[in-house]
């Protein structure tokens, strides 16, 4: 889970790390009452990406600046996602801007420190001049780690670790560290979060605003579902087996418009919840590919039948069935589905359908 | 032989008076796998389909299991794993999915320094067929014969196993490496086994998007792996920044994308299919087998 900046600012606040004097609006009344002294930083609370570029940070040196600045920036649609807040700061005189970030290295399968001099862009774009130490998880940072820091980040880079452990983060970065008056302060916050670990953060937001409204209603049912650009919904079990029927359809020009992995699941109450998620994501066709192991196919066809007579749904269902009690579940499913035995024909059809 | 797991397991299963405990130590059980014990602590002096159950792993070591199988719930999974390293076991299988990833970090290096292997977290487990399963594949895809299968996947990898078994074309091993962005054994690790095992005699990888396991891998073959080698990638149409379902199924900027996955592939002189069934194709068509 990623956290807006201001969020993330708070836990370095929590933690000891400097930040420049700022205040998080929604409402244009609320400007009034700020008594930060100007000029400000106008930054727009988004988790995508690019947001300098797309002119998601603005200045203001007087109110009638900041008003016009704030109806601007609280309209904004920055890459598909809506601005909803906006952080008010004091603009820092600048004098270096510095890169600081931990994370968690899936090649190593350690903690990577990453540091650079030139701090302020895009961290890809400067591969060669960033230093990267690696931290074994079981020992943790070190002092020497610290002494190849420059002397006045390294207070802030140890409290960074701290709250990278603690917080259970996958991403800790300050991009850029800016150093004002001699001082190191974090400019920026970027904070993702573990979904795993958010049972034991009591303290942290819990609200996913990176997730669709459906998306997010799944998640609550603890089921795995993404909603994509395409028109076919594909409902399969295992996150593996749902991808490659995707990718499937896609050999056929067909497009995916939701992701729905059923996961390990033969529960029916859960296979209906399943296909109540999908039925209101739309779709023109749905495919189903199911593959019976541990999952018994027939439960997995009560389920669905189960949904299919409470609800009318408004499309065809296209039903690859495979694996343990196969047979049962299609003499169930075949006044409700349209079978097909083999994957790539299954895949071809709904394409055919969906396009 | 196979790898990592054969007839000479004998297993402890750490959660085994749950749900999942319960049922995959009876289907684990008709598989032919000799399993010796049971931890559920609070629950010892208990049976689980004739097994004993232990309140610690410890205790259970009477019963000198060499290997365990963890389906212990993910706040509670670090410390399964800790207390059977400590008690000597040497191979442990993760099953528990959604483990936090600093948890999966340190038993990680823990067993790295206490020379033991761990295959997981969040996979289906390993499974020599006429010898042992650890795990919670189907019993009925596996063949005994000749193919190695190391895999980020679970379903998928029984669809792929099945339709491998179908061709005639049985397994030394199979094994479910985890679908997390932290496991423990890698691609590169099977690779190595799989290389050395006789009985293997092509190598099958069913990979994914996120992270760079099979760039790498692919680098590893194209040094050090002299039998054939078959690839299956998934999520060629999923868009970045999304989770595809596995906690590790994430493109990340421009990292871990399929395409630049089956590109290393494909220049180590791996052969890539399109579908997951048509690797059983490619390697009946290979005339190096």
């Amino acid at each position: 889970m990623k956290l807006l900046e201001f969020q993330g600012k708070k836990l370095f606040k929590e933690y000891g790390i400097p930040v420049p004097q700022g205040i998080v609006i929604e409402k244009k009344e609320d400007l009034k009452d700020i008594d930060i002294p100007f000029p400000w930083v106008m930054k727009a609370q988004v988790l995508v990406g690019g947001r300098g570029k797309a002119g998601g940070i603005k200045f203001a040196n007087n109110m009638e600046e900041a008003i016009k600045n704030f109806e601007e920036l609280i309209t904004m649609e920055i890459k598909g996602e809506k601005v909803r807040k906006v952080l008010i700061e004091e603009k820092l005189r600048i004098e270096k801007e510095y890169y600081l970030s931990f994370f968690i290295d899936r090649s190593s399968r350690k903690y990577l420190m990453m540091f650079s001099f030139e701090g302020g862009v895009d961290i890809e774009a400067m591969a060669e001049k960033v230093m990267k130490i690696y931290v074994n998880p079981l020992i943790g940072l070190q002092p020497y780690h610290l002494r190849k820091l420059p002397k006045e980040v390294r207070e802030i880079a140890k409290k960074l670790f701290q709250l990278f452990i603690e917080k259970d983060c996958e991403l800790a970065e300050i991009n850029p560290l800016v150093i004002s008056n001699g001082l190191a302060i974090a400019a920026d916050s970027k904070i993702i979060i573990d979904n795993n670990s958010i049972y034991r953060h009591e303290d942290l937001p819990k609200e996913d605003i990176e997730l669709t409204p459906l998306e997010r209603e799944a998640k609550e049912k603890r089921i795995a579902f993404v909603q994509l650009e395409g028109n076919i919904g594909v409902i399969a079990n295992g996150a593996g087996l749902t991808m490659a029927t995707l990718d499937a359809l896609n050999e056929f020009d067909g497009k995916g418009g939701v992701f729905l992995d059923l996961g390990g699941t033969d529960d029916p109450e859960k296979v209906k919840q399943a296909f109540e998620l999908m039925a209101k994501a739309k779709p023109k066709v749905i495919l189903l590919n199911l593959f019976g192991g541990i999952t018994k196919c027939d439960t997995v066809a009560k389920g669905i039948i189960e949904f299919l007579q409470e609800n009318k749904i408004n499309c065809p269902v296209i039903a690859r069935i495979k694996g343990m009690n196969e047979e049962k579940a299609r003499q169930m499913l075949k006044e409700y589905v349209i079978p097909i035995e083999s994957f790539k024909e299954a895949a071809k059809k709904a394409a055919e359908l969906g396009g | 032989m196979a790898i990592w797991a054969d007839e000479n397991i004998r297993l402890l299963v750490q959660g085994i008076t749950g749900h999942q405990g319960r049922f995959h130590t009876k289907a684990m059980m008709e598989f032919g796998t000799k399993i010796v014990a049971g931890v559920t602590p609070g629950k010892g002096g208990q049976e689980v389909h004739g097994v004993p159950v232990y309140d610690s792993v410890e205790e259970a070591m009477e019963m000198k299991p060499n290997a365990s199988i963890v389906f212990v719930p993910a706040p509670f999974a670090k410390d399964a794993v800790i207390e059977a390293l400590d008690a000597g076991i040497k191979l442990i299988v993760v099953i528990t999915e959604n483990i936090p990833f600093h948890d999966t970090m340190q038993f990680i290096h823990y067993a790295i320094y206490k020379k033991a292997r761990i295959i997981g977290p969040n996979c289906p487990g390993i499974a020599s067929p006429g010898k042992t399963k650890i795990g919670i594949f189907p019993n009925v895809i596996f063949k005994k014969g000749n193919i190695g299968v190391a895999s980020r996947s679970g379903t998928l990898t029984y669809e792929i196993v099945n339709a491998l078994s179908k061709e005639g074309l049985g397994q030394s091993t199979c094994v479910g490496l985890g679908g997390d962005p932290i496991i423990g054994s890698t691609f590169i690790d099977a690779l190595k086994a799989f290389e050395k095992d006789d009985e293997t005699h092509a190598i099958v990888l069913v990979g994914e998007i996120g992270g760079t396991a099979e760039e790498e891998a692919a680098e590893y073959i194209e040094a050090n792996v002299s039998k054939p080698v078959y690839a299956y990638i998934a999520g060629r149409t999923a868009p970045p920044g999304k989770r595809m379902g596995h906690a590790g199924a994430i493109i990340s900027g421009k990292k871990g994308t399929a395409e630049s996955k089956i590109k290393a592939f494909e220049k180590a002189g791996v052969k890539v299919a399109r579908f997951p069934h048509e690797i059983a194709k490619l390697i009946k068509n290979d005339k190096r087998i």
